[in-house]
C-alpha cells in the first residue's frame, strides 16, 4: 500500500472495464442478411403495389452497371481518405478516365482503353497529391480545382482528338465495348424461377439473375477489387502503414513510416480508381462513348457511399449497391417503380419505428412516424412521378441516407489534416 | 511592403504560370500561342466585346462574393450553384407573375431571389449543423437535383410559356426589368450598380461589423474565436444563409437585364467560377472584382479562338490552371515569407543573453 | 532563488551504467532548456527524474530518445558512447520510450498499433499475435489483439505502450509521467509491472514529480530545476522535507507586506463543479467549490496537469461540467454563469488570461487593434452596437500600448511580430480595460520576460486594489506568493490544501502540491 491510497481516498471500482467484446458477426455474413432484408422489403413492395420492375432482371442489370462507377469512385474514394487525404476531385479525375478510355479503346481495343482510362486518373490523383501533400493546399480547394481541371482537359482533348473523327467535341466516335458473358445455365433456372412470380423466391430471383447475366470483364474486375481493397489494406504490411498515415501520421512518422510517400502512392491508386470508374461508364455495353457530361456527378455519389458504408470497403460496397440501384431503377422502370420504391421506403421506415419504438428512443420514433407518412401521402396521391425529377433518384437517395445516417460514422482520424513532417 | 507582395505576387505567378502552360499546349496540338493570344487581346476591341465582358464580370462578381462568405471562416459553399439557379427559376417564374408598379416590380423580384437562395442554402446548413453532414457533399447533390427541379417547373405543365422551340418562364414585365446603360454597340447591365453596392456591403460587413470579425476570427483561429466568445454553430449557419442570400443574387442581371425569363437552356455552372473566383482574388472584395474581370475576359474573348481553328477550351484550361497554381503559389509565398521573418528574430536575439523562463521549452 | 544544498547519497552500487548522460546542454531561441545537466543510471535499476514543468527534463528524455539533438554533452548507453540522431537509433540502441501522451490511433487495433513500424521484425501474422500475446502476459494487458484500441481504458492503453516497446526489444525504458492518468489501483498495477520487469534485467526511467510515488517505486532519483541537475538522492533514505526542498527551493519569496485589500464581498463562487472526460473514470474536475472575494488574490497551485486549465476553461464556459459557478456584480445581482455562453459570461464582467496565448487569446496575423476587439466586440469602447468601433479600437489600443509599456513600432503590426513578453502585456492591458469584476490568470507570465512580468504583477496588484477579484493559476511559486492572498492546492482535481502565502514553508507547499502526507516529515513513508 503507497502514500497515494492515504491520501486520496479509494474513488471507487477497480481500472475501468473494457467493454465487453461484441460476439461479432462476420462482416460478409452482416452484409448477406441486410442484402436479404432489402430483397424482403422489395418484394412486399412489389407484390403490394404490382409494380414487378422493382425486382426484375432488367432493373438488376441496369443498377449492377450503374453501379460501377459509384462503386469504383467510393474505392477510389477510400484508398484517399484511409491515407487521410479528402478526394473531392474524383469527379475531375473520372473525366479524364472517360476520355483516356474512349481514346485508348479506340486505337487500341477495349483493354487499351481500360489501362489508358486508368493511367490518366491517376496522373490526376498525382496532382491532387502534389498539391495538398507537398504543398498543404486544402483539400477541399484542390479537389474542386482538379475538377475544373479535369473537365477542362477532357473538352480540350475531345475537341482536339476526337471532332476530326466522329465531327461532334462533345462525343467521340463509337468505340468497342466488352463482351460479356453469362452463366447460362444458372440463368435459365432463374429465370423460370422469376417466371413463377412466386413473393420473394422470384424476387431474389430476378435480382440475382440480373447480376449474373450479361457481365462484362471489368465488372468482375470492379467487384473483385473490394475484397482486393479490404486485403490490401487490412492485412498486408503496406496496408497498415497506409491506414497509420489516415489515422496519426505524427505516430506513424515517429515509428518510422515514410508518410509523404504513402500519402502519393494512396493518391495515385485513388486517382487510378476514379479513371476506371470513366472507363465503365465508356467501355460497358449500354453505355454511351466518351460524352460530355456523362458523369453526372457520380464521383460524388461514390464519396457518399463511401461515408454511407463508414470507410470499409465491405459497407461502400452496400453504399454503391444502393444508390447503384436508383440510379437503374428510374432508369428501367421510370416513374411507377420509382413510386414503387417510396412504398417500399415506407415499409422500412415501419420496421425502423418499430425497432425505436422497442429501444424507447420516442423522438426519433416520431421523426420516422412522419417521414413515413410524407412518402406514403405521396405515394399515395401520385400515378406517377414528374419525370424531370426522376434521374435524381440516386440524388435525393444519397442525401436522405447521409441525413439519417451521419452519426454514429468512424471516418480516419487525420482525414483532411494539413500533415507536415516534423511538426508535432 | 511584405503585405503587397503576399497578397499581389501569388495571383501575377500563377497567371504566368498558365499563359506559359497554355502556350505549350497550345505549341503541341499545333497552334501558335502568340496569335491565340492576340486574337484573344484583339477580342476585347471588337463590337460589343468589352460590354459582355464587364456584363459576365458582374455575375461572376457576385458569385464569388456568396463563395467568399463561406470561405471567410473556411466553410466551403459549394452549393452557390444550386443556389443561383434554384432562386432564378422560383424568381422567375414568381416575377413574371406579379403585377407590380415599376420600382417596386424590381425590388420584390430581389427579396424573392435572396430569399430563395437563402432557402435553398438553409438546408445543408441545417444538415451540417444538426447532424454533421458534410456540407460539400450535401451542397453538391443539391446543386445537381436543382437541375431536375428546373426542368419540372419550366414543364409546360407546370408553368413554363413555350415560345417557339424554346420552354421557358414567362417574361417578366418591362415594371420588373433592370433597364442597361447603352455603350458603344452594347448595353452595360444597370445591375453593375447593385453588385458595386453588395460588393461595398460585404466590404463593409466584414471589416465593420460585429459579425464580420467573428467571422473572420473564426476562419483564422477556432480556439481563439471560443475563447472570444464567438458561438461556432451560430456562425455556421448565419454565414451559410447569408452566402446562399447573395447567391441568389447571381441570376438576377441577365434575368433582369437581358433575358427575362429563366428556362433549361439558361446560363449554368456560374457557381463553380465563383469558387475560382473568390479564390484568386483571396476573399477580398476587390481581388474578386479583378478575378471576375480576368474570368469574363478569358470566357468571352475565347469564342474568337475559332476563327483561327483553336479550341476554345484552352480557355477553361487556363482557368483550371490558375486555380490551382494561385493557391500553390499562396502557399509558396506564406513559407517565404515566414523564413524571411524567422531570420529576422533570429539575428534580433543573437548575442542577447539567455536565461531559463518560466515554462520555457519543457 | 538561492541554490538549494542537497544531501546527495550515492545510488545503491549494482553496477555499470546502463545510461550516461554528461554535461547534456540545449538552448533554444531566447531559452536554455537544459544546462550542463549530468544523468548516471545504473542498469536494472528503476530511476526517477524529478522537477517541475519548465524545469527541462522533457527535453532531457527527448534528447535520450534521439528527438533532439544536444548543443553539448554525450551520451554513453551501457558504457559505449552514442550519437542518438532519431528515435530509430534510440531504439536500436535498446532504449524505448512510453510517451506521456500516448502515440496511439484509436481506430487501429492493438495489435496493429504495436506492429505499425516493426512489421519486419515478426511479420504481421502469425508469429507477430504470438510474441505479441507473450509480452501482452508480462505486463499484464488483458485485452484481444484484434480490439480496436478506442475499446481500451487507460491504463491498458499505457500497457500496450510498453508492449510497443518491449515489441520493439527495448531494455531501458522511459516513462514519461506514467501515473499522470492513472487512478491509484491502476498505479498499484503498473509499480507491480515495472517491479518483476526489473527483476528481469530491465532498467526504467522514471519521469515524475510526485514523491509519494517516486518514493514507492524509485531506487534513485535525480532532481532537476531550471534546467540544471540538482542532484542525486537514495528516496528511501532521504526526508521528504529534503526532496521537496531539493524540488521547490530552500527559500521561498516573502511576499511584501502590505494591506489586505480583501473584503467579504463574494465575486466568484463555485459549488460542486464536476467535469468529466469521456472514456476514463476520473473526475478532471472533482466537486470544486471555493470563493473569491473583492480584492482578493486566490492563488490555485498545484502541479501542471492536475485540473487547473479544465477549471479555468469550465469557468470561462468553454467546458460544459456540472455544478455551479455564479459572479455577484458590483451592484449586488448575482449572475448564474453556469447557464451563460463564453460571450455571456465576459460581458458579465470577467477578463481572461489564458495559458496559452497564441491559441487562445490572439489572432496572430491581425495587428493589434483588431486583437483588441477579440472578446470585446459587443462592448465600447471598440463596438457600437452591431459595428465595430475602428476609431475607438485604435483609440484604445494606443492607451494600453502607452499605459503598458507594450513595445512596438505600432499598433499596425501583426501580434505575432510582437515578444512574448509584448503580447501578454497587450493582453492584459485588454482584459483589465472592460473594468472587469473578475480576472482570471492562467500561468499569465508564462513565457515572458523579467521586466513585463514586473509591469504584469504591478498592474495586477492595482486593479486588486480598486477592489478587483482574481483567480490566479500558476506553476511559478514566485508568482504564486508574491501575488495571492490565499492559496489552494489542487491535486487530482481537487482541493487538497488551504496555504497563507505570508507563513507556508516550501516543504509544507511542495509535499501538498506533489502528493506527499504531511505527518511524514522525518523518514520516507513506506
Amino acid at each position: 500500500m503507497t502514500t497515494a491510497d492515504v491520501l486520496s481516498p479509494n474513488t471507487g471500482g477497480t481500472t475501468m472495464p473494457v467493454k465487453p467484446p461484441k460476439r461479432r458477426i462476420p462482416g460478409w455474413l452482416k452484409g448477406a442478411i441486410w442484402g436479404l432484408l432489402a430483397v424482403g422489403v422489395l418484394a412486399i413492395a412489389s407484390y403490394a403495389t404490382g409494380v414487378n420492375t422493382l425486382t426484375s432482371t432488367n432493373t438488376a442489370h441496369t443498377a449492377l452497371r450503374l453501379a460501377l462507377p459509384i462503386l469504383l469512385c467510393a474505392l477510389g474514394g477510400l484508398w484517399a481518405e484511409r491515407a487521410g487525404v479528402i478526394n473531392i476531385g474524383l469527379e475531375g479525375m473520372m473525366i479524364l478516365g472517360t476520355w483516356g478510355a474512349a481514346w485508348g479503346a479506340y486505337h487500341g481495343g477495349v483493354w487499351a482503353g481500360l489501362i489508358s482510362a486508368v493511367v490518366f486518373g491517376a496522373l490526376g490523383g498525382l496532382l491532387h497529391a502534389v498539391a495538398t501533400v507537398t504543398f498543404n493546399v486544402n483539400h477541399i480547394v484542390s479537389g474542386v480545382a482538379i475538377n475544373l481541371l479535369g473537365l477542362g482537359v477532357a473538352k480540350y482533348l475531345a475537341n482536339l482528338v476526337f471532332t476530326p473523327l466522329s465531327g461532334n467535341p462533345r462525343q467521340s466516335p463509337p468505340v468497342p465495348k466488352f463482351d460479356t458473358y453469362s452463366a447460362t445455365f444458372l440463368s435459365d433456372w432463374l429465370s423460370d424461377l422469376e417466371k413463377m412470380q412466386r413473393v420473394f423466391i422470384s424476387d431474389l430471383a430476378g435480382i440475382l439473375n440480373g447480376l449474373i447475366t450479361e457481365v462484362a470483364p471489368l465488372t468482375m474486375i470492379a467487384i473483385a477489387l473490394v475484397p482486393i481493397s479490404y486485403f490490401v489494406l487490412w492485412r498486408t504490411r503496406f496496408g497498415l502503414r497506409l491506414r497509420s498515415c489516415g489515422e496519426n501520421p505524427v505516430a506513424a512518422e515517429s515509428l518510422g513510416v515514410n508518410v509523404y510517400l504513402h500519402k502519393y502512392v494512396a493518391m495515385i491508386i485513388s486517382g487510378g480508381l476514379a479513371g476506371m470508374g470513366g472507363a465503365s461508364l465508356v467501355l460497358l455495353a449500354g453505355g454511351a462513348d466518351y460524352l460530355e457530361n456523362q458523369t453526372n456527378n457520380r464521383g460524388y455519389i461514390g464519396l457518399a457511399a463511401m461515408i454511407f458504408g463508414n470507410w470499409r470497403p465491405g459497407g461502400l460496397l452496400g453504399g454503391a449497391a444502393l444508390f447503384g440501384y436508383a440510379d437503374g431503377l428510374q432508369l428501367a422502370g421510370g416513374g411507377t417503380a420509382v413510386l414503387a420504391l417510396l412504398y417500399g421506403a415506407v415499409i422500412l421506415l415501419a420496421v425502423i419505428v418499430a425497432v425505436q419504438l422497442f429501444r424507447r428512443q420516442w423522438i426519433a420514433a416520431a421523426l420516422g412516424v412522419v417521414g413515413a407518412g410524407a412518402l406514403y401521402a405521396i405515394y399515395w396521391t401520385n400515378d406517377d412521378l414528374p419525370s424531370d425529377l426522376i434521374p435524381y433518384t440516386a440524388h435525393f437517395v444519397t442525401l436522405i441516407v447521409l441525413a439519417v445516417a451521419s452519426q454514429r460514422l468512424r471516418p480516419p482520424k487525420a482525414d483532411g489534416a494539413l500533415y507536415r513532417r516534423g511538426e508535432d | 511592403m511584405s503585405s503587397w507582395r503576399t497578397r499581389l505576387l501569388p495571383p501575377l505567378l500563377a497567371i504566368v504560370f498558365a499563359v506559359i502552360l497554355t502556350a505549350i499546349a497550345l505549341i503541341i496540338s499545333g497552334a501558335d500561342p502568340l496569335q491565340a493570344y492576340g486574337t484573344m487581346i484583339g477580342q476585347l476591341f471588337k463590337g460589343s466585346t468589352a460590354v459582355d465582358t464587364v456584363n459576365l464580370a458582374t455575375v461572376y462578381y457576385l458569385s464569388g462574393l456568396a463563395v467568399a462568405i463561406g470561405f471567410q471562416m473556411n466553410l466551403f459553399n459549394i452549393g452557390v450553384e444550386g443556389q443561383y439557379r434554384f432562386a432564378a427559376i422560383v424568381t422567375a417564374i414568381i416575377g413574371g407573375a406579379l403585377r407590380l408598379p415599376p420600382v417596386i416590380h424590381v425590388i420584390a423580384i430581389l427579396i424573392v431571389a435572396v430569399a430563395s437562395g437563402m432557402l435553398y442554402a438553409a438546408i445543408p446548413a441545417v444538415l451540417k449543423v444538426t447532424r454533421g453532414v458534410s456540407e460539400v457533399i450535401s451542397t453538391i447533390m443539391l446543386n445537381a437535383i436543382v437541375g431536375g427541379i428546373v426542368a419540372f417547373l419550366v414543364n409546360a405543365d407546370q408553368f413554363g410559356v413555350q415560345t417557339g422551340n424554346n420552354i421557358a418562364t414567362r417574361e417578366i414585365a418591362e415594371t420588373g426589368r433592370i433597364p442597361g446603360i447603352p455603350i458603344g454597340s452594347g448595353e452595360l447591365f444597370g445591375f453593375v450598380v447593385i453588385a458595386a453596392l453588395i460588393g461595398g456591403a460585404y466590404w463593409f460587413m466584414l471589416n465593420r461589423t460585429r459579425f464580420g470579425f467573428e467571422l473572420k476570427a473564426s476562419g483564422e483561429s477556432t480556439t481563439a474565436a471560443a475563447a472570444g466568445g464567438v458561438n461556432a454553430k451560430k456562425m455556421t449557419l448565419i454565414a451559410m444563409l447569408l452566402s446562399g442570400g447573395v447567391a441568389g443574387l447571381v441570376a438576377m442581371p441577365e434575368l433582369l437585364s437581358r433575358d427575362f425569363s429563366y428556362g433549361i437552356t439558361s446560363t449554368q455552372m456560374y457557381g463553380f467560377t465563383g469558387i475560382a473566383v473568390a479564390l484568386l482574388g483571396r476573399n477580398h472584395p476587390a481581388g474578386i472584382a479583378l478575378g471576375a474581370l480576368l474570368w469574363a475576359f478569358l470566357d468571352r474573348s475565347a469564342v474568337s479562338l475559332e476563327q483561327i481553328n483553336v479550341s476554345k477550351e484552352i480557355a477553361v484550361i487556363m482557368q483550371g490552371v490558375i486555380v490551382l497554381s494561385v493557391v500553390i503559389a499562396y502557399e509558396i509565398v506564406r513559407r517565404a515569407d515566414l523564413a524571411a521573418e524567422q531570420r529576422r528574430v533570429g539575428r534580433a536575439l543573437a548575442g542577447k543573453g539567455s536565461s531559463v523562463s518560466e515554462g520555457g521549452a519543457v | 532563488m538561492s541554490a538549494p544544498q542537497a544531501e546527495v547519497t550515492d545510488a545503491p552500487d549494482r553496477g555499470e551504467p546502463a545510461v550516461q548522460l554528461t554535461g547534456i546542454t540545449k538552448r533554444f531561441p531566447g531559452v536554455v532548456a537544459n544546462s550542463d545537466v549530468n544523468l548516471t543510471v545504473t542498469k536494472g535499476e528503476v530511476h526517477a527524474v524529478c522537477g517541475e514543468n519548465g524545469a527541462g527534463k522533457s527535453t532531457l528524455m527527448k534528447i535520450l530518445y534521439g528527438m533532439q539533438q544536444p548543443d553539448e554533452g554525450d551520451i554513453a548507453i551501457n558504457g559505449e558512447p552514442v550519437k542518438l540522431r532519431n528515435p530509430q537509433d534510440a531504439i536500436k540502441a535498446g532504449i524505448g520510450m512510453v510517451h506521456q501522451h500516448f502515440m496511439l490511433a484509436d481506430n487501429l487495433t492493438v495489435g496493429e498499433n504495436v506492429f505499425l513500424g516493426a512489421e519486419n521484425l515478426h511479420g504481421i501474422g502469425r508469429a507477430a499475435r504470438a510474441k505479441l500475446a507473450e509480452l501482452a502476459e508480462r505486463v499484464g494487458l488483458r485485452a484481444r489483439p484484434d480490439a480496436l484500441l478506442e475499446e481500451l481504458g487507460v491504463a491498458d492503453r499505457q500497457r500496450v505502450e510498453i508492449v510497443k516497446v518491449l515489441y520493439r526489444g527495448a531494455r531501458i525504458i522511459i516513462l514519461d509521467e506514467p501515473t499522470a492518468v492513472l487512478v491509484p489501483q491502476e498505479v498499484d498495477a503498473l509499480f507491480e509491472t515495472v517491479r518483476a520487469m526489473q527483476k528481469d534485467g530491465f532498467t526504467f526511467i522514471f519521469i515524475s514529480h510526485k514523491l509519494d510515488e517516486v518514493r514507492a517505486i524509485a531506487d534513485t532519483v535525480t532532481v532537476i530545476r531550471r534546467g540544471t541537475t540538482v542532484g542525486m538522492a537514495d528516496p528511501k533514505t532521504i526526508t521528504s522535507r529534503q526532496l521537496a526542498e531539493m524540488m521547490v527551493g530552500s527559500e521561498l519569496p516573502t511576499p511584501e507586506t502590505r494591506e489586505s485589500t480583501v473584503t467579504d464581498r463574494d465575486v466568484l463562487r463555485l459549488d460542486d463543479v464536476c467535469l468529466s472526460v469521456e472514456g476514463s473514470e476520473r473526475n478532471v474536475l472533482d466537486h470544486i467549490s471555493f470563493t473569491v472575494h473583492a480584492g482578493e488574490v486566490l492563488g490555485i497551485a498545484g502541479v501542471e496537469g492536475n485540473g487547473q486549465t479544465e477549471l479555468v476553461e469550465t469557468i470561462m464556459g468553454m467546458r460544459k461540467g456540472g455544478g455551479r459557478i455564479e459572479l455577484t456584480e458590483t451592484d449586488g445581482k448575482v449572475v448564474e454563469l453556469h447557464k451563460l455562453g463564453t460571450l455571456a459570461r465576459r460581458e458579465a464582467g470577467i477578463g481572461y488570461i489564458a495559458e496559452d496565448r497564441t491559441r487562445h487569446s490572439l489572432l496572430l496575423t491581425q495587428p493589434l487593434w483588431v486583437n483588441r476587439i477579440l472578446g470585446y466586440q459587443t462592448r465600447k469602447p471598440v463596438a457600437k452596437g452591431q459595428l465595430l468601433d475602428i476609431d475607438g479600437a485604435r483609440e484604445d489600443t494606443r492607451r494600453i500600448v502607452e499605459e503598458y509599456d507594450v513595445r512596438t513600432p505600432g499598433i499596425d503590426v501583426p501580434a505575432a511580430a510582437l515578444s512574448g513578453g509584448n503580447q501578454q502585456k497587450l493582453i492584459v492591458g485588454r482584459e483589465l480595460s472592460g473594468d472587469p469584476v473578475l480576472l482570471i490568470a492562467s500561468h499569465p507570465t508564462r513565457g515572458v520576460d523579467v521586466g513585463a512580468q514586473a509591469l504584469i504583477w504591478e498592474q495586477i496588484r492595482q486593479a486588486r486594489a480598486a477592489g478587483l477579484a482574481v483567480l490566479l493559476v500558476s506553476a511559478d511559486l514566485d508568482e504564486l506568493i508574491g501575488l495571492s492572498d490565499t492559496i489552494q492546492v489542487m491535486l487530482r482535481g481537487r482541493l487538497v490544501g488551504e496555504a497563507d502565502p505570508a507563513t507556508v514553508t516550501p516543504q509544507e507547499l511542495g509535499s501538498a502540491m506533489t502528493g506527499a502526507s504531511e505527518d511524514s516529515e522525518e523518514e520516507g513513508a513506506a
